[in-house]
C-alpha cells in the first residue's frame, strides 16, 4: 500500500538547515495497522505530513496504492488527499460552526457529492461511531473524545486507503484513549490500512506493528503483539 | 454562485461577526451614498444650467455688422457695414443645408408703443416667422407672424406677456390696435418665454413691414439663424464653427473687409457660450466623480482589510479544508464570495439610500441652478457595475492569499 524509499526532508531555519529525516525506508501492506514512535524532534510528524501529502520530501521516492507521489501541485495534491487519505489529528480540527454531521460531510462535499446522498452517507459514519442522535451537534457541544470519533467518521466519510492519525489519542483522558483507539482497531479490523503517530507506549501496544523513530532514522521496526483496547472498556 | 452551503458558510461566518460586518457596510454604503448624492447633484446643475439657456434656442447664431476699423485694399477705416437682404437671401441659399431656422431681422431699440392711453417702451424688432423658434417664444394667443405677413408687410404685431400686462392690464390684447411712433398695428398674437421678462417686453412685427414704416429699405440690422443639433454638443458646436467662418469669409469678401478686420461683422454664436458652460459643468462632474470614486476606493480598502483579518482567522479551518481535499479554487471562491457579497450588499443598500434622498429632497430644491437633481439608470447601472469591480477586487488578494496557505502550516496554527 505504501512504499517508501529513501526519504530525505531537512528544513531551512535562517542560514542552517535542519536534517529531518535522513533516509527512511519502509513498507506498508494493506490492512496494517503501524504506530510511528519516537520522542520528540525524531522526525515522527514529518513523516506523517510527507505520507499525508502536506508536506513534500526532499529526495526519495513515496508509491501509494501504486501512485508515485511527486511534483504535485497544489490541485493534484488535493484531490489525492481527498480520494486516498483521511485524516485524524490531535486537536480534532472541526471546523466549529458546522454540525457534527456538516463536518463528517465536508470531504464528501469536495468530492462534488449532491447533497442528499452526502448527507446519507455521513449520517451512516456517524451511526458507525455511535453518534447518530449528536449529528445536529455543533463540536463545542460536544466532549473531547466525541469530537474525536466525529473527526474519525470524517476521515472514513471518503472511504480513503490509508487513515493518517496524528496523536489521536493525545488530548483525550486514559478512558477516552481506549474507547477511540477500540473504535481504530475495529476500523482495522474490516480491512482498512491505519498509521498512527504516538509516543505512548500503550497506545502504541495497541497496534500491529511498531517502528520506532530517532533523529530521522528507522532505529527499529518490528510487529507486536496487539493488545485490545476493548478489555479497558 | 448558486451553491447553498457556500451561501449558508457566507452568512454563518458573516453572523459570527456581526460588529465587523456592520461596520464594513456602513463603509462601503456611505462610499455609494456619497457618490450617489454627488452625481445626482451633478445632473442637477447640468439641468439647471439647460434651464439657463432656455432662453433662447442654444444653437443660434446672430450676425450683425458695424464699422470696419482697419483699412484694406485702399478702402479707410471707419467705413459703415449694412447688410441688405440679398445678403441674408444668399446666407439663406448657400448655406441651406446647415440651417435649421432663419431670420433677417430688422429692429428699432426702444420704441414707444400706445395703446389707447397706456405707452411703454418695447424693442420692437422686425422679424421672419422662423424667429419664434430662434427665440423660443412660446404663443399663448393668437398666432405668430407667417409667410402671408411677410409678402405682404402687414401691419400686424405680436407682442410679448408684458406688453399684455402693462398696456392691456392683462385683458386680451388679440385684435386690438397699438401704435408705434404713430403707425397702427393690430395685434394678432402673444406670447411668453421661458428665458423671462426680458425676453418678454419684446414686439415682433413682420420685418417688411419694419423697414416700410421706419425707413428700412431694404436693409437689415442683424440675421439669426439656427444650426440643427443633430449628434453631440461638440459635432453641432463644430458645424457652427464652420458655419460662421464661412458666412463671415463671404460678406468680408462681399464688403471689402480685412480679413483680420474682428469688428466690422460680429457673430454672436451661443454654442460657444454654451459649450463653456458646458466644459464647466463636465468638470463638476468628474470632480463629483472623482470624490465619490475615492470615498467608495475607501470603504473598498475596509472591506480588504477585514478580508484579511477574515482570512487569518480561518487561516486553520482553511488549513483543514485544504486536508480533506478543498482545491484551491474553491478556497478563492469561497472568500470572493464573501466579498463581493458584503460590497454587493451595502452598496446597493448605499444606492437605494441616495436614490430616496434625492427622490425625497430633489423636488424641494428651489435654486436657479440645481433643478431636479437624480440619477439616470445608466448611472445607478455604472455604480452597481463599479461595486462588483471593487468588491472583486477587495477579496482578490485576500482569497489569493487564503489559497496559498500551506495546509501542514495552518493546522500548527493554534
Amino acid at each position: 500500500m505504501i512504499q517508501i524509499k529513501d526519504l530525505h526532508k531537512s528544513y531551512k531555519m535562517g542560514s542552517n538547515s535542519l536534517h529531518v529525516l535522513k533516509g527512511i525506508n519502509f513498507n506498508v501492506e494493506e490492512g496494517e495497522l503501524v504506530s510511528i514512535m519516537g520522542s520528540s524532534g525524531s522526525g515522527k510528524s514529518t513523516l506523517l505530513n510527507i505520507l499525508g501529502m502536506l508536506d513534500e520530501a526532499d529526495e526519495g521516492s513515496y508509491i501509494l496504492d501504486g501512485v508515485p507521489i511527486k511534483n504535485l501541485n497544489e490541485r493534484v495534491a488535493a484531490k489525492y488527499r481527498n480520494k486516498f487519505l483521511g485524516f485524524i489529528f490531535q486537536s480534532f480540527n472541526l471546523i466549529n460552526y458546522k454540525t457534527a454531521l456538516d463536518n463528517v460531510a465536508l470531504p464528501l462535499y469536495y468530492q462534488k457529492m449532491p447533497r442528499k446522498e452526502r448527507m446519507d452517507r455521513a449520517f451512516h459514519y456517524l451511526e458507525k461511531v455511535g453518534l447518530a442522535e449528536w449529528s445536529h451537534h455543533l463540536p463545542s457541544e460536544l466532549s473531547g473524545g466525541q469530537k474525536q470519533r466525529v473527526a474519525i467518521a470524517r476521515a472514513l466519510a471518503s472511504d480513503p486507503k490509508v487513515l493518517l492519525a496524528d496523536e489521536p489519542t493525545g488530548a483525550l483522558d486514559s478512558k477516552t484513549s481506549h474507547e477511540v483507539m477500540d473504535l481504530i482497531q475495529g476500523i482495522n479490523d474490516e480491512g482498512k490500512t491505519i498509521l498512527i503517530v504516538t509516543h505512548e507506549p500503550d497506545i502504541a501496544q495497541m497496534t500491529k506493528r511498531i517502528v520506532n523513530l530517532k533523529d530521522g532514522i528507522i532505529i527499529d521496526d518490528h510487529p507486536v503483539e496487539q493488545i485490545r483496547a476493548s478489555q479497558y472498556v | 454562485m448558486f451553491d447553498i452551503e457556500r451561501w449558508q458558510e457566507v452568512f454563518e461566518t458573516l453572523g459570527k461577526n456581526k460588529l465587523r460586518t456592520a461596520l464594513t457596510c456602513v463603509s462601503v454604503a456611505s462610499g455609494i451614498f456619497i457618490l450617489v448624492v454627488l452625481l445626482g447633484f451633478s445632473s442637477g446643475i447640468q439641468n439647471g444650467v439647460k434651464e439657463q439657456f432656455s432662453g433662447d434656442a442654444t444653437n443660434k447664431l446672430t450676425i450683425r455688422t458695424r464699422t470696419t476699423t482697419k483699412g484694406y485694399k485702399g478702402l479707410n477705416p471707419g467705413r459703415n457695414i449694412q447688410l441688405k437682404m440679398e445678403d441674408f437671401i444668399d446666407i439663406s441659399r448657400n448655406y441651406d443645408d446647415f440651417l435649421e431656422y432663419r431670420s433677417g431681422n430688422y429692429s428699432l431699440w426702444g420704441s414707444l408703443i400706445n395703446y389707447k392711453n397706456e405707452a411703454g417702451n418695447f424693442r420692437v424688432q422686425g422679424v421672419m416667422p422662423d424667429f419664434q423658434f430662434i427665440a423660443n417664444a412660446d404663443i399663448s394667443e393668437g398666432r405668430f407672424l407667417n409667410e402671408s405677413d411677410i409678402n405682404e408687410a402687414k401691419k400686424v404685431i405680436v407682442v410679448g406677456n408684458k406688453v399684455k400686462t402693462e398696456l392691456f392690464k392683462g385683458k386680451s390684447p388679440i385684435n386690438e390696435y397699438v401704435s408705434i411712433y404713430g403707425i397702427q398695428f393690430k395685434v394678432v398674437g402673444v406670447f411668453f418665454d421661458p428665458g423671462g421678462e426680458r425676453e418678454e417686453s419684446n414686439v415682433y412685427i413682420p420685418v417688411t413691414a419694419a423697414q416700410k414704416a421706419f425707413n428700412g429699405g431694404d436693409r437689415v440690422r442683424d440675421m439669426a439663424f439656427t444650426v440643427p443639433m443633430s449628434g453631440s454638443l461638440y459635432e453641432a458646436l463644430e458645424l457652427s464653427e464652420d458655419l460662421v467662418a464661412g458666412i463671415e469669409a463671404d460678406l468680408k469678401q462681399k464688403y471689402i473687409i480685412a480679413p483680420d478686420d474682428i469688428a466690422a461683422i460680429r457673430v454672436n454664436n451661443t454654442l460657444e457660450e454654451a459649450k463653456k458652460i458646458y466644459s464647466l459643468v463636465d468638470i463638476i462632474r468628474a470632480v463629483f466623480w472623482f470624490v465619490g470614486i475615492g470615498t467608495i476606493i475607501a470603504g473598498i480598502v475596509g472591506v480588504g482589510n477585514i478580508m484579511i483579518i477574515i482570512v487569518k482567522e480561518r487561516t486553520k479551518e482553511i488549513g483543514i479544508r485544504k486536508a480533506l481535499g478543498a482545491q484551491p479554487l474553491s478556497i478563492i471562491g469561497m472568500i470572493l464570495q464573501e466579498s463581493i457579497f458584503v460590497t454587493m450588499f451595502s452598496g446597493l443598500f448605499g444606492l437605494i439610500a441616495g436614490l430616496g434622498l434625492l427622490e425625497l429632497v430633489g423636488p424641494n430644491i428651489d435654486n436657479d441652478y440645481i433643478k431636479y437633481p437624480q440619477v439616470d439608470f445608466n448611472t445607478a447601472l455604472t455604480t452597481v457595475f463599479i461595486l462588483v469591480i471593487a468588491g472583486t477586487f477587495a477579496g482578490f488578494l485576500p482569497a489569493y492569499r487564503a489559497a496559498k496557505i500551506k495546509p501542514i502550516i495552518a493546522l500548527r496554527d493554534e
